[in-house]
């Protein structure tokens, strides 16, 4: 459990997390998306203790992560690759990981096996290709048995084996039961692996809500149907929940509220010809684009505090 | 009520399944030892500061022995005493070790491992405490037996001259400790340096300036500062821990070695601010 209120840090004039209040529960994968510069490095950062905030605070477990006894076995967290010293084995790297907190040598040789590095554990870490390096930091995130494991860009430089690999050990930490936090910028893979989103830009909170939910908000419902008698159609496809919307004069109408098979079986039933009836499935990629591409656009007007923020 | 005992119950039962790690002063030691000596740099660089240690001392002393007999030696390299000759290595592995000591610290930064070391010791400075004492201790050991195999070979070697000194001379065992616990401190002021300017290059220029170019740059000042001030430099003070005389101009060992210790520690708790201070 990771949770974070008003968290804020600049640096300088620059605000890289700007008041960010957010949950991370446990037993589900969460993806923390946005684009570059986003703040989400940063956040993942102060999760750990590496920076400061400026102001507001984040609890793991319910402590500030310096105040654990035994902060690997609270946090496993993969930050940027490659915080390994090139002159040193991965296993000794490890290892040195794990006499901080009287991990046993067995659980380091575990972790190894885990991460499928067993052949190269004795070389030196400087001759690894960016794919071990990542596969050697997911080793040192996992080396505490930690409740929560978070990992900033896991599938950055892996091969489609790798990121296979990382997509299954993540369900397969969240189905233990574990709080499982994940960066990205790429919404397409966070798609295939997270349950709830956590979406930021330029600092601020956009959506903390689920995968599904947020394509339905941006869209996903809508069908688009095309028809010789659009007037009567709006009206025989009137109700509560639904929305009709199309330029006056075109034979194009845009739905929402209905699926296109409702519609089709409506017009059907009134004897309303269709020409065309398509649902507009929205990517999480579209979805994720309309989010941020918002978080632009009211960073360039001012005054308008909580456009950036859905409630 | 009586469900909240049993879930509480089922979850102790759950816990003994999780070993209870944590984190101790001991084991920060013991990481930093095993860190210390999985590099092939410590391997190579104490070898060096070694080999400068004891080879220099012995080179010194069989050119004061060849020397001595021409009447062309200068002055002050006349008035040297087996331990001077012996101990004439310290100036160069003081930089081996420095160096290393900077490395040790400001190497973290370089590499990114300090966010490996601080994201399992996030109280930090126990892993600066662990760092001076495991390098410190090294070097101490390592300073120490140079310096007496130094002395042992160098005084044969000058056996039968004027400079000649056994090691039941008085102040010889106080001068030879004296140099180790000297390369011992500068050791952990590398270490303290590495820490508390993050970078490898910044941290061997102050280390170099501080050890070898300030002492010069001092005789450039009025001769009436000169002697106020040139006394209480880390250098100097260093140096007078391990000087086997004195005269006017040098403290004596015990207050070198308190000066220099104050050097010591403000360089250390400068190292332990930043390193609180600010992100890592």
């Amino acid at each position: 459990m990771i949770e974070a209120q008003q968290l804020t840090k600049r640096y300088g004039e620059k605000t890289a997390v700007d008041g960010l209040d957010f949950t991370v529960r446990p037993g589900t994968v969460t993806g923390f998306l946005g684009p570059n510069g986003a703040g989400k490095s940063t956040t993942m950062r102060m999760i750990v203790g590496l920076d400061a905030p400026t102001s507001g605070s984040v609890t793991v477990n319910g402590r500030r992560y310096a105040q654990h006894r035994a902060p690997l076995q609270e946090v496993g967290a993969l930050l940027e690759a490659k915080s390994v010293h090139p002159g040193r084995s991965a296993h000794n790297h490890l290892k040195a990981l794990a006499l901080t907190h009287g991990i046993p040598g067995r659980r380091v040789d575990e972790v190894i096996e885990l991460a499928g590095l067993g052949s190269v554990a004795r070389k030196r870490a400087g001759a690894f290709s960016l794919g071990m390096g990542q596969r050697l930091g997911i080793a040192a995130a996992l080396l505490g048995d930690p409740q929560t494991v978070m990992l900033d860009e896991p599938v950055n430089g892996l091969d489609p084996e790798g990121v296979l690999w990382i997509r299954n050990l993540l369900t397969q930490l969240a189905s233990e039961g574990r709080t499982v936090f994940v960066s990205s910028h790429l919404m397409s893979e966070m798609a295939l692996v997270a349950d709830h989103l956590i979406v930021v830009g330029r600092g601020r909170l956009l959506a903390d809500t689920t995968v599904r939910d947020l394509i339905r908000e941006t869209g996903g419902d809508t069908v688009k149907v095309a028809t010789a008698d659009p007037a009567r159609l709006r009206d025989v496809l009137a109700g509560p929940d639904v929305v009709v919307t199309g330029r006056v004069g075109s034979e194009e109408l845009q739905v929402t509220g209905l699926t296109a098979r409702e519609i089709g079986l409506k017009a059907a039933e009134h004897g309303i010809a269709l020409f065309e009836l398509s649902a507009r499935t929205v990517s999480l990629e579209d979805a994720f684009m309309e989010l941020t591409r918002d978080a632009v656009e009211y960073h360039g007007t001012t005054g308008v505090e909580s456009l950036g923020r859905p409630a | 009520m009586s469900t909240t005992l049993t879930t509480t119950a089922g979850q102790r039962e759950a816990v003994p399944a999780r070993p209870a790690y944590r984190v101790t002063g001991r084991r920060v030691l013991r990481a930093e030892w095993a860190k210390l000596w999985s590099l092939r740099s410590t391997w190579i660089t104490l070898g060096l500061g070694l080999l400068f240690l004891v080879a220099f001392g012995l080179i010194a002393a069989t050119r004061y022995r060849s020397g001595i007999g021409s009447g062309r030696m200068d002055r002050d390299f006349a008035r040297s005493t087996a331990v001077s000759l012996s101990l004439f290595g310290t100036n160069f592995a003081q930089l081996a070790l420095g160096v290393l000591g900077v490395l040790v610290t400001a190497g973290e930064y370089s590499t990114g491992v300090i966010r490996s070391t601080m994201a399992a010791v996030p109280r930090r400075l126990p892993v600066l405490w662990s760092k001076a004492a495991v390098f410190g201790v090294v070097a101490l050991v390592l300073g120490t037996s140079g310096a007496f195999v130094a002395f042992v070979f160098g005084s044969r070697i000058v056996s039968g001259t004027p400079a000649a000194l056994g090691l039941s001379h008085s102040g010889v065992v106080r001068s030879l400790l004296g140099a180790g616990l000297y390369l011992g401190l500068v050791a952990v002021i590398g270490i303290a340096l590495g820490a508390l300017l993050r970078s490898v290059a910044g941290g061997i220029s102050v280390l170099v300036a501080t050890l070898m170019l300030i002492p010069g740059l001092v005789t450039l000042l009025p001769s009436s500062w000169q002697s106020d001030f040139s006394p209480y430099l880390p250098s100097n003070a260093g140096k007078a821990m391990f000087a086997l005389t004195q005269d006017s101009g040098t403290l004596s060992p015990t207050s070198g070695l308190l000066v220099f210790l104050g050097w010591t520690v403000l360089a250390l708790a400068g190292a332990a601010y930043r390193l609180v201070r600010s992100d890592v």
